[in-house]
């Protein structure tokens, strides 16, 4: 470790240089010049849940238009587009980038002691182009040409000869900006987790959710390719004339579902680990202690990587694939069954033996085991392909994933931010009103969705805009449409604590829950430089288990953005290096991708002129800042550590 | 634990209750082996999942309050929390139970999916099911040409027997599904699938299209007809004739009103000269129970709102609106209801 510096200087004076060092600059301007971590964490948690409400109001539409049999409230067109735009939003603009990049980008780098995230501008790059993809499919619902072929979109019905018209084309290229920015956040987290970890935090001590941002990272990088390719391959037989899909050319529309769900099955494990993870954190700090199964856990984690994207095919299992492939699939998809409650019992068990303090968050918590259960189970009859058959595609399916999802991300997301809520804002949020929005939520989801098994067993296919009267579903499509109201509702309520706590909450102290992670060693909100010193780590949980004297690294330099690095395995220290400050080139670069990106729509030429502007932006980025900073900047390599 | 017990049996009413329902569009209340099969095995797995549910959730309680700690300040931290040892013990036997039960679902599911499939016959009836935006065609091959019978949105089957039914769409993807006698079997543009069905209940049973296939996807019912071999035979048989030639003034007039605007556009009727392939064969329209994919029943008032304005009924439907003069239209509707 490096010598302390022999001047001493006060704290308050340290604290003052690192203030300047890191601060980001007021006005609009500096807006979109941010590249810290903590700025564009918020950013990605306040759009993502502007999406989340968006995606809300498109369902409670879709719920009045069910709620009566041959409605016309919506009529075949708008029902068309709605529900296409609500799953595509909540999947696309909710889901990943709330559970992944919010979390992520806020919460990662404060976990493992680092003054910023890896990478800092492209994650403002990838923040942005996120937003272009927001402002894409948006732009096509408010114009009322909205995607209207469902939220996978299959060919042939999305291909141009079945859907003509820009419209699929805005749903095909938001994937490829929503894809894109999950990627470039992959790769600066699987940096900041390797390569940016405080000293003495090795792989054995990582915080249980930094360990499922990192397995969930790799996931990124495999299976967004997939969907990226497959959107692409769509937008080319829409705009370029090419066959790849086109049964008449030879083309053939199972490629199209095969890469689909090779992103898409391995997607509801991106949206459910970091659920799971929120969980592992929560279950720990209310209890009161390490843990249970620790190491289990990341294996569980791990192998649920690994077998999610070997069991897609449980979702073609009506298009005729032959009997002894699909049982394979069964059996993976049953497999995976086992790390999943490998990790509930854990929990359980860390519950048992611990001493539970049943505290807000920790009422997610509960709401997650009873939802997530029901999902999970359900989920053993999907798997089945005698089963799946009679269930796939019908309303058991949307009460399943729903179930899932909300149950594995919402619920959990919910229980996060109001547990993170002091950390983020410096205030705790109100509890009688989060009880209140637990309560409306947890009931109006049942009624909701817990009918809708049995509308799907009923016979109701999913994606109807409305049923004959003599079908009898409709009593339960009322019920669930009156669950749709306590959603809502509960929903608003969060919206008001929210506003109403973020000015008139009980100011929050550093460490309101006695947690154990490092981000909770640092005032609530965070200072711009997270760390004034940067911690080393000496156990799991660091704030419970280090000494009162546990060393501070020193020697870091308080007048340039100077990062630790430190190895990938045992987070020895290895090297300094000087990160880039606030810069407009990333939002530009986004801009103008983004640009190029919806003029592909319209011309393939926008690809071939839109490259010179890219270039300039790219240039723009990595300009060198003079000779003074390029000599800083080159790397320090240490050849000792203490 | 008393209101996961509660929810439990609050579960198991509603599950029931739903099950007994006469639905004349169900899964839980199978017309024939396959689908009676398939039941069963939602009934086991249910019951798995039923008793696994409550299991965990009482776990879960137990363990959130045995030790409950009631303070609004963080206690101190548990160094070495007691018992581990046991909850090692618990962790894993509970994770062995686990994989014995996934596996005895895997055999089960593999098994009823070999008896599900299983059920083949030698010189079956095969019918063709063909998807089209927004209905069915459904032929009855036969190696002499003029023998073939093409009708459109219901499917008749003889009780009892296995049939094979070849699968493949002329548009987009769609899916075939009777819940109460099969699962669903997907329309795949560019692939010839088969399937085999069974029926053991004479009856009407209502299917629908299960894959969203655009602006009509909720108005493409089907109907599977189980009739005894004699009727089947019977039906088959008139199905292979051509319309007849109209006798009196009324419904020659509507044959000629029919060949003289769009309608000859679309529709074949064997036996006159139309012979448009783009929509469905009309040739016994008459002997059909419901019309518009099984959207509406085969009365003349539905027939003649269906003829003048189909957009109001199915908007977005590929036939366009006729406004027919008032006596046109009789005519039309006298003859097309002459198409026994």
């Amino acid at each position: 470790m490096a010598v302390a510096d022999p001047i001493v200087v006060s704290n308050a004076e340290r604290s003052e240089a690192l203030r300047t060092t890191w601060s980001e600059g007021r006005g609009i301007y500096h807006w979109f010049t941010n590249v810290h971590h903590t700025t564009i964490g918020k950013l990605y948690f306040v759009t993502s849940f502007i999406f989340f409400l968006l995606g809300g109001i498109l369902a409670a539409l879709v719920r009045i238009q069910l709620a009566r049999p041959e409605n016309n409230f919506l009529g075949p067109d708008k029902y068309n587009q709605f529900f296409t735009v609500h799953g595509s939003t909540m999947i696309f603009l909710f889901a990943v980038p709330m559970m992944y990049q919010a979390f992520g980008v806020y919460l990662v780098p404060l976990m493992v002691g680092a003054r910023n995230i890896a990478f800092p501008r492209l994650a403002a790059f990838s923040y942005y182009i996120y937003v272009g993809g927001c402002l894409l499919l948006w732009g096509g619902l408010l114009l009322n040409i909205g995607a209207d072929a469902g939220w996978f979109s299959y060919v042939t019905l999305s291909g141009p000869a079945y859907s003509p018209g820009k419209r699929v084309d805005f749903w095909a290229q938001m994937i490829t900006f929503t894809e894109l920015s999950a990627l470039a956040v992959a790769v600066c987290l699987i940096v900041t987790i390797l390569k940016h970890r405080a000293p003495g935090m090795t792989l054995n001590r990582m915080p249980l959710l930094v360990w499922e941002k990192l397995v969930l990272s790799f996931m990124v990088v495999f299976a967004m390719p997939a969907v990226m390719l497959v959107s692409t391959m769509l937008l080319m037989d829409r705009t370029a004339n090419t066959h790849f899909f086109n049964p008449a050319e030879g083309g053939d529309v199972l490629l199209y579902q095969h890469l689909f769900w090779f992103f898409g099955h391995p997607d509801v494990y991106i949206i459910f680990l970091p659920g799971a993870a929120i969980i592992s954190t929560l279950v720990a700090t209310f209890s009161r202690r390490h843990i249970f199964g620790y190491a289990g856990i990341v294996v569980a984690t791990i192998a649920t990587g690994f077998l999610g994207f070997g069991v897609w095919v449980h979702h073609m299992f009506a298009t005729g694939i032959p009997q002894l492939g699909e049982s394979f699939f069964t059996a993976a998809t049953l497999m995976i069954v086992i790390p999943t409650s490998y990790q509930f019992f854990c929990w359980i068990a860390t519950l048992w033996n611990g001493k539970p303090q049943l505290r807000l968050p920790m009422l997610w918590v509960g709401g997650f085991f009873f939802v997530f259960m029901i999902g999970g189970l359900s989920g053993l009859m999907l798997a089945s392909v005698p089963l799946d058959l009679q269930v796939h595609d019908t309303f058991f399916v949307v009460a399943h994933f729903h179930y899932v999802l909300i149950g594995g991300a919402v619920f959990p997301m919910f229980g996060g931010i109001y547990y993170w809520f002091p950390k983020i804002i410096g205030r705790m949020a109100n509890e009688t009103l989060a009880k209140v929005h637990f309560w409306l939520f947890f009931i109006g989801f049942n009624l909701t969705f817990f009918t809708m098994h049995f509308l799907g067993l009923r016979g109701m296919p999913r994606r109807v805009y409305t049923y004959l009267p003599e079908m009898h579903w409709t009593t339960l499509n009322q019920i669930a449409t009156l669950g749709a109201i306590f959603m809502t509702a509960g929903v608003l309520v969060f919206v008001i604590n929210v506003l109403w706590s973020k000015q008139h909450g009980v100011i929050a102290e550093a460490n309101p829950w006695g947690a154990g992670t490092l981000e909770w060693g640092v005032s609530s909100p965070p200072p711009p430089y997270n760390f004034l010193n940067l911690p080393t780590v000496s156990g799991r949980e660091a704030l419970w288990d280090d000494p009162p004297n546990e060393p501070v690294v020193t020697g870091i330099r308080d007048d340039v953005r100077e990062v630790l690095l430190t190895n990938s395995l045992d987070a020895e220290p290895e090297g300094k290096e000087e990160q880039p400050g606030p810069s407009i080139w990333p939002f530009l670069a986004a801009l103008v991708v983004s640009a190029v990106l919806i003029g592909s729509i319209f011309t393939l030429w926008a690809v071939v002129y839109g490259a010179v502007p890219i270039i300039i932006t790219i240039i723009g980025w990595v300009w060198p800042k003079g000779d003074e900073a390029v000599e800083r900047r080159s790397h320090e390599k240490w050849s000792t550590t203490v | 634990m008393k209101r996961a017990a509660q929810l439990g049996c609050a579960t198991v009413a509603i599950m029931l209750s739903a099950a007994c329902c006469q639905a004349q569009q169900s899964a839980m209340n199978p017309a024939g082996p396959q689908a009676g099969k398939i039941e069963w095995l939602f009934w086991v797995i249910f019951w798995i999942a039923f008793v696994v549910y409550v299991l965990v959730i009482i776990a879960f309680t137990r363990a959130s309050t045995r030790n409950r700690v009631r303070e609004e300040r963080p206690v101190p931290v548990l160094e070495n929390p007691p018992g581990e040892r046991g909850a090692a013990i618990a962790v894993h036997s509970a994770l062995a139970i686990t994989v014995i039960t996934l596996f005895s679902i895997l055999v089960m599911s593999i098994i009823t999916g070999e008896k599900v499939e299983g059920i083949t016959s030698k010189n079956p009836v095969t019918i063709q099911v063909t998807g089209h935006q927004w209905w069915w065609e459904v032929t009855y091959p036969n190696l002499q040409a003029d023998q073939t019978v093409i009708t459109a949105n219901e499917v008749h089957v003889p009780v009892g027997k296995p049939v094979v039914v070849l699968t493949n769409s002329a548009d987009v993807i769609h899916s075939f599904w009777p819940p109460n006698i099969h699962g669903k079997h997907d329309l795949l543009p560019g692939y010839q699938n088969a399937f085999w069905m069974q029926v053991d209940q004479p009856g009407i049973y209502r299917g629908q299209c299960a894959e969203f296939c655009g602006y009509q996807h909720a108005h493409m019912g089907f109907a599977i007809v189980a009739e005894s071999a004699d009727d089947f035979s019977k039906w088959l048989e008139q199905q292979r004739k051509a319309a007849e030639t109209p006798h009196d003034p009324e419904t020659s007039r509507g044959e000629q009103v029919f060949l003289g605007h769009a309608c000859v556009m679309c529709h074949t009727i064997r036996g006159t000269t139309a012979g448009s392939r783009m929509g469905p064969d009309l040739t016994h329209l008459a002997s059909r129970h419901m019309i518009a994919a099984e959207t509406l029943p085969n009365t003349r008032g539905a027939l003649a709102g269906w003829i003048v304005d189909p957009q109001s009924i199915k908007p977005g439907s590929q036939m366009a609106p006729n406004p027919l003069d008032p006596d046109e239209l009789n005519a039309l509707l006298a003859f097309l209801q002459s198409l026994q």
